[in-house]
């Protein structure tokens, strides 16, 4: 498959193919392509970024490291669930989401909005 | 009585208050809205800070990162308050305590852009509720929590449109179609690839609205394919049904404060050292030109910060300069005047009119190629930059793509 790499904004125009059983990737510039373009291949995987607004507060949120593609509608319905309240940057308000192995993380905490 | 006031809270208007206070200035930070960090605080998404900070941020840590810094080194910071005037050691600002002059030596203006709006496209049909600009359909979702619409057109494939089209449908607002004036967008590849095929939403090039149509809100949007001069070929308009219309058709840069006497051409003109034709008035982020990312505006507003620093404290060193001009491929560059020093390096940043493969960017000196940059892909949507040596600037510059 070809594909765009997304891990910064150069934007590498991947290959992957499997050969011989292992997936290679080509046209990346750096490991993090690399291991982008395996992940892209056989399980695609994002970050998910979201915001939840209490009414005085609001809190953008996202997920400590990449989840399932197919499991991002799930997740930001289970975020949008949270009754948030007294949280500081950096603090985690879900762990081990949906058991997918990432915790949400505050990134941001915006007072009178 | 302050030696620089820098105008402005984003990440250039940081970063350059971080710089000018390493020269030993003293400095004041303006901002309008109450608290720093700038249209950062609504880009919730990541990718942010590659650059400048090494790792992958969201748009609110990378600003809450630069204002750790900023609080840190001691900077005076006045919040809620509006520049409406400036002029050479100057500043009238109003604060929630009414009007105050401030005096200053250097000012350093980061006051960002602003979008383009319906008016300015000359956008047809009613005035409905439901047309917004993609950045203020960002503050709103982002921000207040709350939703433009249920069914929605995005006009315009820039990084903000294509961004807002993936926030919008993971908060559950169907994108019925994105589409872009131009064959190809002005976008960041990957957000293409993360932000619209991810969703299956249609992105369709060379495709504009003809008009907006309802009662008193928006109930769906003509749309027609348009010829090689963008002009809709009416034959092929089409109705597309939806509830708002988010406009994400470029970046303006908010340069009016800038007294009229400040030289302009198609951008304020400015040095290497981003100083306008006005002494001890510096400019600096997207006030100046349109970045692709935070990283380059923080970059920029070091460059301004520095030399702002230096200038407030009489240690400016005055050189001789020479024109930056260039080829018909670029559609300009950044900065257009050159200070002829002996030693260093400046970096020349520039956007090309089309897109190219494999070519060289060359920065000429007469008939002698004083740098050269092999390039794999340049497009419109992406600043390409160079770095040159001053050592080997001795006459005016021209700055060419290879054919």
């Amino acid at each position: 498959m070809e594909t765009v790499c997304i891990c910064c904004p150069i934007g590498c125009r991947l290959k992957i193919e499997k050969v011989d059983g292992e997936v290679r990737v080509s046209g990346n510039s750096c490991p993090r392509g690399k291991a982008y373009g395996i992940t892209e291949y056989t399980s695609p995987k994002r970050v998910l970024t979201t915001s939840v607004n209490t009414g005085t507060v609001t809190y953008t949120l996202k997920t400590t490291d990449a989840i399932l593609k197919e499991k991002l509608f799930d997740a930001i319905a289970e975020i949008k669930k949270l009754k948030l309240k007294n949280y500081n940057l950096g603090d985690i308000v879900i762990k081990n989401l949906l058991n997918l192995g990432v915790d949400v993380v505050i990134t941001g905490v915006l007072k009178e909005v | 009585m302050v030696d620089v006031v820098v105008i402005g809270g984003g990440p250039a208007g940081m970063s350059a208050s971080l710089k000018a206070k390493q020269q030993g200035a003293s400095v004041l930070l303006i901002d309008s809205e109450p608290r720093l960090g700038g249209i950062l605080n609504q880009c919730i998404h990541n990718g942010f800070g590659l650059k400048h900070f090494k790792e992958e941020l969201t748009g609110p840590e990378y600003a809450s990162r630069l204002e750790k810094e900023v609080k840190e080194a001691g900077i005076e910071i006045m919040l809620n308050s509006y520049v409406n005037f400036i002029q050479k050691n100057m500043v009238y600002v109003i604060t929630p305590n009414g009007q105050e002059k401030i005096d200053c030596k250097a000012i350093v203006l980061c006051a960002g852009a602003r979008e383009r709006s319906a008016g300015e496209i000359y956008l047809k049909g009613k005035r409905l509720a439901g047309v917004y600009t993609a950045g203020s359909v960002q503050k709103m979702i982002n921000f207040y929590g709350k939703l433009p619409g249920k069914r929605a057109v995005i006009l315009g494939s820039g990084d903000i449109g294509l961004i807002m089209a993936r926030r919008l449908t993971l908060e559950g607002v169907k994108v019925e179609a994105v589409l872009e004036i131009m064959e190809h967008s002005s976008g960041l590849r990957r957000n293409i690839r993360q932000c619209i095929e991810d969703f299956n939403i249609p992105l369709k090039f060379s495709h504009t609205v003809t008009r907006v149509v309802g009662k008193d809100r928006v109930e769906g949007v003509y749309y027609a394919q348009v010829d090689e001069n963008r002009k809709p070929i009416l034959s092929t308009e089409k109705l597309l049904e939806c509830d708002c219309l988010l406009l994400s058709v470029g970046l303006i840069p908010e340069n009016s404060l800038l007294p009229e006497s400040v030289k302009r051409n198609k951008f304020v003109i400015v040095d290497d050292e981003r100083q306008t034709s006005e002494e001890g008035i510096f400019i600096s982020g997207n006030v100046l030109h349109i970045h692709d990312l935070a990283d380059n505006a923080t970059e920029e507003g070091e460059i301004a910060g520095k030399f702002a620093g230096l200038y407030s404290q009489g240690k400016l060193e005055k050189f001789d300069k020479v024109n930056l001009s260039f080829s018909k491929n670029i559609s300009y560059c950044m900065p257009s005047l050159i200070n002829k020093k002996n030693e260093g390096k400046f970096t020349i940043y520039m956007r090309a009119n089309a897109n190219f493969l494999k070519k060289n960017i060359l920065v000429k000196c007469g008939n002698e190629v004083i740098a050269k940059k092999f390039c794999i892909g340049i497009t419109t949507g992406e600043m390409q930059e160079i770095e040159v040596e001053y050592s080997k600037v001795k006459d005016d510059i021209f700055v060419d793509i290879e054919e």
